[in-house]
């Protein structure tokens, strides 16, 4: 059935495998009903789905230096949109984005605007260039771009500090998912994470992990969808969410007028014991605040957000891989395409999870009911002896009242399903989706900062002589080596999911953000002007985030600049830094005049070639 | 102006217009949340739907029009690419 090679195919066997993926589905339906645990559905989803991961890894193994790092520059426009689509949808878009939207509403979304609008940046000012000029990495670009391996190095310093900030998140969540999926502690899951993350990614590189991504694209766009239409549909709300739970978002805040939203006291929360990290909704579900400081608090952090987009090299690196430019423009729209499924279904889930619990209409509605009842449902029983849900009974009438009910913002995804009362194989489902997002995006990750150290540090400064089987061997000792750590890092736990992935954007927007852009839409920028940029925009911002942030300095926001807007203070430094100096200092020689030229039209050869 | 300059200009150009819709649904529309909000669409009040969904989708038709866009000028100046 399989004629011509394997990209002429590639529609035929992703097909078979979503087909066979939705066959294992109904089995474990089949199975949950013959009497099979919960447990064993939810070991089987995660290892049977992680086990096909490390299949396709194994099969795309590879010992050239072009498969390695661009998957020979052959993957069809529409997979790479998919694989950029996993690459980009991390753990926690998945478990937390709806938690997120759930819990601070309207100002929370602009992660949704910010995390979407930097595919415009990306496919106007980026992708096809950097497509064009052919580069392995990032660091590539401007070490080539700008000459000289001091740029260079600056470059892979920005990437592996932004990447780094990104991929132990994800290697958390990975551990997080895996400990609860197989009942392991949380230290053990880290390891297991990581050990499949390496399986996917080791033996083919960016081969590997792009027809990896592929499938966990698929795992996790049917594990997030699915919920969300079957909740939709099993309580009425509408055939089809997205355009129809208008009624249930103005009945949720007719609910939270009559409810009442109470802000509870810090102090109040401690002395009812609640557990670090879980939230009670206190923000207005569909309101807008108003005023100045509301409105530039959302566009700043969706300015953040969206040029960060733009300057992440695990995402930037996936355009490197189409077979043309015009393949490479298109391939982002095809990414945004991927990436809006799951983003827009995110606040409807948000809506249906909530109006589940608040609206007392419904048969899940817990809050207005006698706490005794609520304590004796199973899943709050079972969500609490894990210490994701809690009940507070601050004014101590026994009835639940909104602000009295705690929960940890992953729980709107993973325990919705069980709170609409759908069977247990859709929590596995979520489960296996969960662990496909964390996984590809820390696949992505790793392998932009282990590429990064291999080519731009290993190969083009320390050993230009090595011949490919050592340049690829050295790839892989850093690929294991740059996972372990951040698993390492991972297990200590030090920050929580989402804090540590907005600070990835703010640092790479500081520092390659310009140097990027200037690199391809201004002849005139300089080598001393991109060093000097990166550098400032990386320290300025840094030091910003130092002295803001509550664990480090904790001093007021400036402007309302906090933590997870730093890169608001690192670009622009950057940007005045860059120009400035590229000014004072000798303009580009022909040469790099020339190739900045050749990188402006789509047509003719790539400026490096297929090896370098 | 020689060909590659003419068509460096039009493809500025189209940079430019495609940035000012993308300012326009990420940022614009979002300066007046507040009094956009008391308006509804598909059932939803305005700002609500804009950000979690409506820019979304914007976003989306834009790139697929500029890379279309962008294509067809490549093209008019010969610089288009022949393998697919």
């Amino acid at each position: 059935m399989f004629k011509g090679g394997f990209i002429q195919n590639l529609p035929k066997i992703y097909g078979l495998y979503t087909g066979g993926f939705l066959v294992f589905i109904l089995m474990m339906a089949i199975a949950e009903q013959a009497g099979v645990t919960a447990k064993t559905i939810g070991i089987l989803f995660v290892a049977f789905t992680v086990a096909i991961y490390a299949l396709i890894g194994y099969l795309s193994r590879t010992v050239q230096v072009d498969a390695y790092y661009l998957a020979g520059r052959q993957v069809p426009t529409v997979f790479n949109g998919m694989a950029t689509a996993a690459d980009w949808m991390s753990g926690a878009s998945f478990v937390a984005l709806a938690g997120g939207v759930y819990f601070g509403g309207y100002s929370y979304m602009a992660f949704l605007v910010g995390w979407t609008g930097g595919y415009v940046l990306v496919s106007t000012l980026l992708a096809p260039y950097l497509r064009k000029f052919g580069c392995y990495t990032v660091p590539d670009f401007i070490g080539t771009r700008y000459g000289g391996n001091g740029v260079r190095f600056c470059a892979v310093l920005v990437l592996v500090l932004a990447s780094f900030t990104y991929v132990t998140a994800q290697i958390n969540a990975t551990g997080t998912i895996a400990a609860r999926a197989l009942g392991i502690p949380f230290e053990a899951g880290v390891w297991v994470g990581l050990v499949s993350i390496l399986l996917c990614s080791m033996l083919g590189g960016m081969r590997a992990v792009t027809w990896t991504q592929v499938a966990q694209y698929i795992v996790l766009i049917v594990a997030y969808l699915i919920p969300v239409f079957w909740i939709s549909n099993k309580i009425g709300a509408g055939v089809f969410p997205h355009l129809m739970l208008g009624d249930e978002v103005s009945r949720i805040t007719e609910l939270e007028s009559q409810f009442g939203l109470v802000k509870n006291s810090a102090a109040d929360v401690k002395a009812a014991g609640v557990p670090g990290g879980l939230k009670s909704i206190a923000v207005a579900h569909a309101g807008v605040g108003a005023g100045g400081m509301a409105v530039w608090k959302y566009i700043s952090l969706a300015i953040c957000m969206m040029v960060g987009t733009a300057s992440l090299p695990h995402i930037l690196m996936r355009y490197f891989t189409t077979p043309s430019v015009k393949s490479a423009r298109k391939s982002v729209a095809w990414s945004l395409f991927f990436i809006f499924l799951l983003y827009s279904s995110a606040p409807m889930l948000a809506t249906l999870s909530k109006i589940s619990l608040m609206d007392p209409n419904l048969p899940t509605g817990i809050i207005g009911k006698s706490i005794a009842d609520v304590q004796s449902i199973e899943w709050v029983k079972q969500w609490s002896s894990q210490k994701q849900v809690f009940i507070a009974d601050f004014n101590g009438d026994g009835i639940l009242q909104l602000n009295e009910w705690f929960m940890r913002t992953g729980v709107v995804v993973l325990a919705t399903p069980e709170v609409a009362g759908l069977p247990y194989v859709i929590s596995g489902l979520v489960a296996a989706g969960g662990m496909a997002a964390a996984m590809s995006t820390a696949d992505g990750l790793v392998l932009a900062i282990s590429n990064a150290l291999s080519h731009d540090v290993y190969y083009n400064m320390i050993d230009p002589k090595a011949d490919v089987r050592k340049r690829l061997i050295v790839a892989r000792v850093l690929l294991i080596v740059v996972g372990a750590a951040g698993a390492y890092i991972a297990s200590m736990r030090i920050t929580s999911i989402l804090g540590a992935v907005a600070w990835a954007f703010d640092f790479a927007m500081s520092g390659l953000f310009f140097p990027l852009v200037l690199g391809v839409w201004w002849k005139r920028a300089t080598r001393e002007g991109a060093i000097a940029g990166m550098l400032s925009g990386l320290a300025a911002g840094t030091a910003y985030l130092i002295y803001v942030y509550p664990k480090f300095m904790g001093n007021p926001a400036w402007l309302g600049i906090d933590h997870l807007r730093f890169g608001l203070i690192g670009a622009p430094v950057c940007l005045v830094v860059m120009v400035v100096v590229s000014l004072l200092t000798k303009a580009p020689d022909a040469a790099t005049q020339r190739m900045v030229d050749e990188v402006r039209v789509p047509s003719g050869k790539a400026i490096l070639g297929r090896a370098h | 102006m020689s060909n590659k300059e003419k068509h460096w200009q039009k493809t500025k150009g189209h940079m430019i217009l495609t940035l000012c819709l993308w300012a326009f649904f990420s940022m614009v529309i979002f300066l007046f949340g507040y009094e956009i909000n008391g308006m509804s669409f598909l059932g939803y009040p305005l700002a609500y739907y804009m950000t979690a969904q409506g820019s979304l989708l914007a976003f989306v038709i834009i790139i697929f029009w500029f890379a279309n866009k962008q294509e067809k000028i490549d093209e008019e100046f010969g610089f288009g690419e022949k393998e697919d």
